[in-house]
């Protein structure tokens, strides 16, 4: 089991609404890893659509995505591509 | 019995509906709060699955109706529903909450709802605001069920009803053609929004931007809509109900008599014949466009193959379309409008970054040419088309000459494709461009040298000339079809034109409108394109005048210093007109 953080600047124009949102919860949920997003206090289920979109990230705000369990690597990659960069 | 309340609103959709008020979206439940026992709560857990699962079942099979009726994936827009009923933090939060504090599932879920459904509504942007509708929409799904109620959405409708609705999206116009609707009336929206041109071509009488409907209309009360003047009565008395029953059979009746012109060809007194045909957003209302007589589809908008889906149209996917509809038509002329993607168009799978000013921002040709991946597919599959019945190509927003020429290399390259690759085309296939920008308007002469045709756009024309957000209703009033400045650019491009030998089609609101025809006659317009249910009334006004007359009617209105005496003198001409007759 591996626990992986990592924190991701939204380089989405549209930060991570709607459409982009949705793409995100499609992928996370292809894992069996648990994926958490925090924004500063905030945190939701990574493969809860309303939790995203509530989470309310425009472009340029600075999210964690934790993510846990045994296919975290290859999730972590994967959403990493998807809304961002390392910062 | 309630009292008598009138609601004035924009007519959009003309005829008179009566009927019970039928309230989308905005039904509420009223839900009481009962404690349960510990052992209750797995059935209660169990009950909230169930109703998780009829759902998906009901969405599913709305999703397949669906796309059976539209022919194509507009069918997609539900996949966002799915996303929200199984969505696990909503699931968990109720089964959570209904462990925790022991109420029934649906007090529980509907609490759980509300709470999502304000905080969404707090967020300042558009497109969350568009996910509110998706999960009110899935949630009060659920409560139905949760409940046992019967449906009573949009596609289990059992008796004709009025729908009353905060706005309606066009994919919620389009299908109720097929359900039994007898009109609408809405709290926004303006005359040339989407979905009041839908209502108008799918001839259901509507009334939107009356700003309170939603408020002041409860479910079941009976209402009278008259669509052609914007009046909506609450709870009418016997005499008002009686009244506006004989309206709606004396409409009926000219309705009735109007359809007996459409064998009639639309041509002048002295012999000046007009191509009078009909804008068209789906195929599936080409049924309806015969039947009203129009010769020829003069708009046809292809933006509905993009819309709520995720991936893109294939090229074969635009070639049957075209082919069905060029088919149908044949002998008469289809001019299909490539991608006028934008403005209040936004397309799903494209990732169009929000605008400013979307009307001036990046859609249309803009889009088109930045894109020729997307725009040379479109482009192919019309041309493939084309030998299928007499097609046309339109392209939308140009601006200035370069935008043609653009636009023009990418369809030589297509051919040479095609030729290549031995697929027939039409080689004689008419390309034309859309008038709608004041520049392309004041440089017509340039244009014209290098289009086979124009076609004036013109709720777009007017709202770039006058400087005006036809969807903001503050300033609507200023959205005048008979400015000075707007009938000027009218003038020059028809005189332009002709000067070049190229002819000069309408396909705006404007086109449609019977007062309006004399005066275009006059300035020479060659090709009326509008909602059917305008042709018939149309053609009469063609058939009653002589050039001559139309001539002078241009050339005194064009003399007038506002839009309301033009519109004043229109309509006196037009009495006279037609009492002449």
């Amino acid at each position: 089991m591996a626990v992986i953080e990592k924190k991701i600047v939204i380089k989405n124009k549209q930060g991570l609404h709607a459409r982009p949102a949705a793409v995100f919860v499609q992928i996370a949920n292809k894992f069996n890893s648990e994926i958490t997003l925090k924004k500063g206090k905030e945190a939701v289920n990574g493969k809860s659509i309303m939790g995203i979109l509530m989470l309310g990230a425009e472009k340029g705000s600075i999210i964690r995505i934790e993510v846990n369990g045994d296919d975290a690597e290859m999730a972590i990659v994967e959403l990493e591509k998807l809304i961002g960069g390392e910062e | 019995m309630s009292e008598k309340v009138q609601l004035k609103g924009i007519p959009a959709a003309p005829g008179i509906a009566i009927g019970p008020a039928y309230k989308l979206g905005k039904e509420e439940f009223n839900i009481i709060a009962q404690e349960i026992k510990e052992d209750q709560i797995p059935l209660q857990i169990q009950l909230f699955e169930e109703a998780i699962i009829k759902t998906r079942k009901e969405i599913l099979n709305l999703q397949k109706k669906i796309s059976e009726e539209m022919g194509h994936d507009t069918a997609e827009i539900f996949d966002a529903h799915l996303l929200v009923l199984e969505d696990r933090m909503l699931i968990e939060e109720v089964i959570n909450t209904l462990k925790k504090e022991r109420l029934n599932v649906a007090y529980v879920f509907s609490k759980v709802l509300k709470k999502y459904v304000n905080v969404f509504s707090k967020i300042e942007d558009e497109y969350l605001r568009e996910r509110i509708i998706d999960v009110n929409d899935i949630g009060k799904r659920i409560l139905r069920n949760l409940l046992g109620k019967t449906h009573s959405k949009l596609d289990g409708l059992k008796e004709p009803v009025i729908i009353v609705s905060a706005d309606l999206s066009p994919s919620d116009t389009a299908s109720m053609h097929k359900n039994d609707v007898r009109g609408f009336v809405t709290d926004i929206g303006s005359k040339t929004s989407h979905t009041a041109i839908m209502a108008k071509s799918l001839e259901i009488p509507a009334v939107v931007g009356t700003e309170e409907a939603t408020a002041k209309i409860k479910a079941g009360d009976i209402l009278i809509v008259d669509g052609a003047n914007g009046v909506v009565i609450i709870n009418p008395d016997e005499k008002t109900l009686e009244f506006y029953r004989k309206e709606a059979v004396k409409y009926k009746d000219i309705g009735k008599k109007l359809i007996g012109l459409r064998k009639i060809v639309a041509q002048t007194i002295d012999g000046r014949k007009i191509e009078v045909a009909a804008n068209l957003e789906l195929p599936l209302e080409i049924p309806a466009i015969k039947q009203y007589g129009a010769e020829g589809i003069g708009l046809y908008r292809t933006e509905f193959f993009y819309m709520n889906r995720k991936d893109l149209p294939t090229e074969d996917e635009h070639f049957e379309a075209y082919k069905h509809v060029a088919n149908l038509m044949k002998p008469y002329p289809v001019t299909i409008r490539t991608l006028d993607l934008g403005g209040d168009k936004f397309i799903s799978q494209l990732q169009v970054p929000h605008e400013m000013f979307p009307f001036l921002g990046w859609r249309a040709i803009r889009f088109c040419l930045a894109r020729p991946d997307i725009f040379k597919i479109q482009l192919r599959a019309i041309l493939r088309a084309s030998v299928f019945g007499k097609l046309r190509i339109m392209y939308p927003m140009i601006s200035g000459i370069e935008e043609i020429r653009q636009a023009n290399s990418l369809l030589e390259e297509a051919k040479k494709e095609l030729k290549a690759e031995k697929v027939p085309y039409d080689e004689n296939i008419e390309v034309g461009t859309m008038i709608e920008v004041p520049s392309a308007a004041l440089t017509a002469d340039l244009l014209a040298r290098e289009s086979d045709f124009f076609s004036i756009g013109t709720n777009d024309l007017i709202q770039y000339a006058l400087a005006i957000d036809r969807a903001n209703e503050k300033v609507a009033y200023l959205y005048e079809p008979a400015h000075p400045a707007v009938l000027r650019m009218i003038k020059t491009v028809i005189d332009s034109a002709h000067n070049s030998g190229i002819w000069v089609g309408m396909c705006g609101e404007m086109a449609g409108d019977p007062a309006f025809v004399p005066m275009l006659l006059g300035l020479g317009l060659d090709e009326f394109s509008m909602s059917p249910f305008s042709i018939p009334e149309v053609k009469q006004v063609v058939c009653a005048l002589t050039m001559d007359t139309a001539r002078r009617i241009a050339d005194e209105g064009l003399k007038l210093s506002t839009g309301k005496e033009v519109e004043e003198f229109n309509h006196r001409k037009l009495k006279d007109i037609l009492k002449g007759k």
